[in-house]
């Protein structure tokens, strides 16, 4: 161990500075006999960074490790910048899934941005190159001018970042809800290619190895990015804005090119993205994996600016940078790699055998840890979990009680509200400004139920999806993790695909809230549950907790990004009715579950009653044979049954696509034990809608599989209109009026003006 | 016959042109670094699309300045077929190969999207295996796609047939809807004064697959081969 004494011109240690550093006294004092003294300014930003919640998952890991994580083809699991996957003919695919939530509250463009760029970079530091972008969206209501604001800033920095990669962009899921008014979550996932040979993990090894640091040159920008992640939003948020990365795409491309061309030279032992806490947490996770110690030189790192203490440069946050272990004696070839790519690459430190963590200023030591005990020691907590008694009342309100509107009467006027609600309605807007179709692989692109890419040189094709219904977890968690998982897996069923690994987001509120950490627990339990039931394993994921602003916590959000794969390309399934005269099929039940519904979020403004139960088994059994229908080549369009119920799924079916409009003639009359608009409304898990021309032949299979089925009616394509008999009543909704509400909601709404506003210019909004 | 594909550092669609030219075509193709000045006895050259530099500063404007721009000028001025799409249009104008600029699209946003162009002009080195008033199903994707010129100009391209294709709906009919970024008069893809270059923003490269949605793209390709091979 080398001396170390306070550099300089930096701040003495006080309890103020390390309270601003978000270190509890029990966090400092274990810091303070890990290094047996008082820790340097530059310790002190270390640890703070490394222990932050963002980068420790301190609060979340014990719950995490209760995931499943293993499959014959899970070649990697959680721990290393991406999961990977064998999906046959020795190709693997890398995926993941991470959040950008304060950020983007604060600075909705740059926040996407960045996030779109920290994505890419841990899939292709894999050695994967990346073939797809997905997301996850939450914004308050688009009633508020805030809101536009935010929601117009994020889908332009999640397109303008992706679109100029080159990377499709093709699948997701937005969700408006006053329960996300101040804290808009922002979760992008990226999904790569790779051959089995070329996958690369991030673990230094090698005594003697330089460490480089490779891509942008390192400025002041985002410094305590990852501290600010880790607490709760507020009034005092929008000062933080220097906080917030600017991304570079074009720089992010050319890295991309250059870590793709580095990782197959075999120049190089270990790559890893500088993300959260940048070099810090990048170095010191490297070094931990591969079970070494590390040296490094800040004064060798390239800058943007002069005049960087080492503090700055090992917290800034800049993007588009790599640190990679290079073979002793390849520095000239890493160089000449970065060269043709127009980058910096310079060696900033070494793998040393002295197990020690060090960072020097030239000669002089400025922060030394024992070991890799600054990762492996961080704290870890099991807070209290303890169920919110006004949540409970929630779940035990009667939906069935809830008095209908007047205008209710006519069950199309109901039905035109809900395709014209945000969270229902045609995300085209937003997705016309991301470029879906570049690489060519495209089968399905946004709007389907889940997105189909070919994988060339094959017969097969995957597919993916972001789900999650936050209502659900927030009215009863366990079966809200069950269903994000299970809705999941059924979106991917849907075009074809056998559901094979998730990645996960999980944002909730304060951990240290009893009834936010009930939810967070409760929701991985479900979540396991469906995974395992599903074999979904869990391959890797994020954790963003505080995702509160002063009108309260986020819905508890677990973001399943769900990985499927087609081995036969001839399988792929469109959503939407194909053929006049196919029969329309229901497969699962019919129980009229109106609990946590966006019937009566939308038309009673009301987050109500037991979610619909989820039984993973059955799920399973469903898209058993779903698949079996789909590889007998008698399925024409599938079409998952979610938010706003059977009415909505058969309504999308009908017009969802618009270059093919169909009719359908419906006829739900038997179920004449469930009420009317519990039949059209109601969110019954476990249902797939199918058109097919041979009906029998669907009927057998699920009969075959335990799965309930029945005949509901028929294609029309000669029809302007959907109809449905009811044991009561009826339905008629004219195609037009359908395609009114779908189409044009969002981009009427978007139309209006779209204002910044700050925090400090917000009225207080009453917790939901 | 050989098809040379320009890769600036920033291009994302040279992969997808090469594909279309090697598996779809069955052609030969190279990719031609920005940095060189050869264009490896390439019979046919396609500036791809994408973000050459960048395009922070004007889309294209970086890019005309490239080494190996000077090649491919010269193979224009010598006759030698140029295609440039979406952000090779950008550059190809920029470069003087064409005449008008590409602004930013009218709506101010990126439009992706899959439109219907019409062909006004099949007796082309682009296009001659298409019919003219034909409607082709393509996909769009950029920011920076609203066509301008002054009007003199505009009534030059149009009076010798050099708009060759327009946005239109899925029926023919040239109109307001149709435009997905506000070009003047509808156009979609020019060539130039010798016939050569053709510029268009729609991507025929990702229109060569009906798995993907279109295949009219392969018989732009296929009209260069008749044209070039013959």
């Amino acid at each position: 161990m080398s001396e170390v004494t306070p550099r300089a011109g930096d701040p003495t240690i006080t309890p103020a500075l390390v309270a601003e550093h978000g270190l509890t006294k029990g966090e400092y004092e274990r810091l303070v006999a890990m290094l047996g003294r008082t820790p340097t300014f530059t310790e002190l930003g270390v640890v703070s960074a490394l222990w932050s919640e963002h980068c420790s998952y301190k609060h979340s890991r014990p719950v995490l490790k209760t995931l499943p994580t293993t499959a014959p083809y899970v070649l990697q699991g959680p721990g290393e910048n991406a999961g990977v996957i064998s999906i046959g003919d020795g190709l693997a695919v890398a995926f993941k899934i991470e959040s950008h939530n304060h950020p983007s509250a604060v600075e909705p463009y740059q926040g996407a941005a960045t996030g779109v760029g920290g994505i890419l970079r841990d899939v292709f530091t894999m050695g994967a190159r990346p073939i797809a972008m997905l997301n996850s969206l939450r914004f308050g209501s688009l009633e508020d001018s805030r809101v536009r604001y935010l929601f117009s800033g994020v889908v332009k920095g999640i397109g303008d970042y992706g679109n100029c990669v080159g990377i499709p962009t093709v699948a997701g899921e937005i969700v408006f809800d006053p329960a996300y008014e101040n804290n808009p979550l922002v979760n992008a996932m990226c999904v790569g290619l790779m051959h089995e040979e070329d996958l690369i993990r991030a673990k230094a090894e090698g005594v003697g190895n330089p460490i480089m640091a490779v891509g942008a040159r390192t400025g002041r920008d985002g410094i305590h990015g990852a501290s600010f992640a880790s607490e709760d939003l507020s009034e005092a948020s929008d000062a933080k804005r220097p906080r917030i990365q600017v991304g570079d795409p074009f720089t992010e491309k050319l890295l991309l090119e250059a870590s793709l061309e580095l990782i197959k030279s075999g120049h190089i032992v270990a790559i890893q993205d500088m993300g959260a806490a940048g070099l810090t947490s990048s170095s010191a996770e490297m070094a931990e994996r591969g079970d070494v110690g590390v040296t490094i030189d800040a004064t060798k790192v390239p800058t943007r600016e002069s005049g960087m203490t080492p503090y700055e440069i090992l917290l800034s946050e800049s993007q588009e940078r790599m640190l990679v272990v290079a073979k002793k004696g390849h520095e000239e070839n890493v160089r000449a790699i970065l060269t043709k790519w127009d980058l910096t690459a310079a060696v900033i430190g070494e793998v040393i055998a002295e197990p020690v963590y060090r960072v020097t200023e030239g000669s002089k030591v400025v922060a030394e840890f024992p070991g890799s005990r600054l990762v492996t020691e961080c704290p870890s907590y099991s807070p209290e979990a303890r169920e919110s008694a006004a949540i409970i009342a929630l779940r035990n309100t009667d939906p069935a009680a809830v008095v209908p509107r007047p205008e209710e009467k006519d069950h199309a006027w109901t039905l035109e509200k809900l395709l014209a609600s945000p969270t229902i309605a045609s995300k085209a807007w937003a997705y016309r400004q991301y470029d879906s179709t570049v690489r060519t692989n495209t089968v399905i692109g946004p709007g389907g139920d889940a997105a189909v890419l070919r994988v060339r040189g094959t017969n097969k094709a995957i597919a993916v999806k972001t789900d999650c219904n936050g209502r659900y977890v927030y009215l009863e968690p366990r079966v809200g993790g069950r269903i994000a998982v299970a809705e999941a897996a059924r979106n991917v069923a849907c075009t074809g695909a056998r559901p094979m690994a998730i990645t996960n987001c999980l944002n909730f509120g304060n951990p240290t809230k009893p009834e936010v950490f009930y939810q967070f627990k409760e929701a991985v339990a479900g979540m396991g549950e469906a995974c395992r039931a599903l074999g979904t394993p869990v391959t890797g994921g994020n954790v963003s907790l505080y995702n509160e602003s002063p009108s309260g916590a986020v819905f508890p959000t677990p973001v399943i990004g769900m990985v499927g794969l087609i081995d036969d390309i001839s399988h792929v399934t469109p959503a939407t009715f194909q053929n006049d005269g196919d029969a329309v099929l229901l497969l699962g039940e019919m129980a009229g579950e109106l609990g946590g519904s966006e019937y009566l979020s939308t038309i009673h403004g009301k987050a109500v009653g037991a979610p619909p139960r989820c039984d993973p088994v059955r799920e399973k059994a469903l898209i058993d044979a779903l698949l079996e229908a789909i590889a007998s080549g008698v399925v024409s369009s599938a079409h998952d049954c979610s938010d706003g119920g059977l009415a909505v799924a058969l309504a999308e079916c009908c017009i969802a696509n618009p270059d093919g409009e169909s009719g359908a003639e419906i006829d739900l009359s038997a179920y004449s034990g469930v009420a009317d608009r519990a039949i059209l409304f109601g969110e019954t898990q476990a249902r797939v809608v199918v058109s097919s021309a041979s009906p029998q032949r669907v009927v057998a299979i699920a009969a075959a599989a335990g799965v309930p089925c029945a005949e509901i009616g028929r294609v029309r394509q000669n029809s302007d209109s959907l109809t449905i008999s009811l044991p009561t009543g009826s339905l008629r909704a004219s195609l037009g009026t359908m395609r009114r509400a779908y189409h044009t909601s969002i981009p009427s709404i978007m139309s209006r003006t779209v204002e910044h506003a700050t925090f400090d210019e917000l009225s207080p909004v009453a917790a939901h | 016959m050989k098809f040379g594909i320009v890769t600036f550092p920033g291009s994302n669609c040279d992969y997808d042109a090469y594909h279309a030219v090697t598996e779809i075509l069955g052609e030969e193709a190279v990719y031609i670094w920005h940095k060189d000045h050869d264009l490896q006895g390439s019979d046919v050259v396609i500036l791809p699309g994408g973000f050459s530099y960048g395009d922070y500063l004007r889309v294209g404007a970086i890019a005309r300045f490239s080494p190996i721009m000077q090649e491919v000028a010269a193979h224009a001025k010598a006759g030698g077929p140029v295609l440039g799409i979406c952000n090779g249009f950008q550059i190809a104008c920029e470069a003087g190969l064409l005449p008008g600029a590409l602004l930013r699209n009218s709506h101010l946003q990126f439009v992706s999207a899959e439109v219907s162009i019409r062909v006004e002009n099949s007796d082309t080195l682009f296009t001659n295996r298409y019919e003219r008033g034909e409607v082709l199903r393509i996909p769009v994707a950029h920011g920076d796609g609203r066509f301008v010129a002054t009007n003199d100009v505009l009534d030059r391209l149009e009076g010798e047939g050099r708009v060759v294709f327009k946005y239109a709906d899925a029926n023919g009919n040239i109109s307001v809807d149709a435009n997905p970024n506000g070009s003047e008069r509808n156009i979609a893809g020019i060539i130039g004064e010798n016939g050569n270059v053709l510029g268009m923003m729609p991507h025929p490269e990702r229109a060569c697959s009906d798995l993907l949605g279109s295949s009219d793209g392969v018989r732009l390709l296929e009209s260069i081969l008749s044209r070039v091979a013959a």
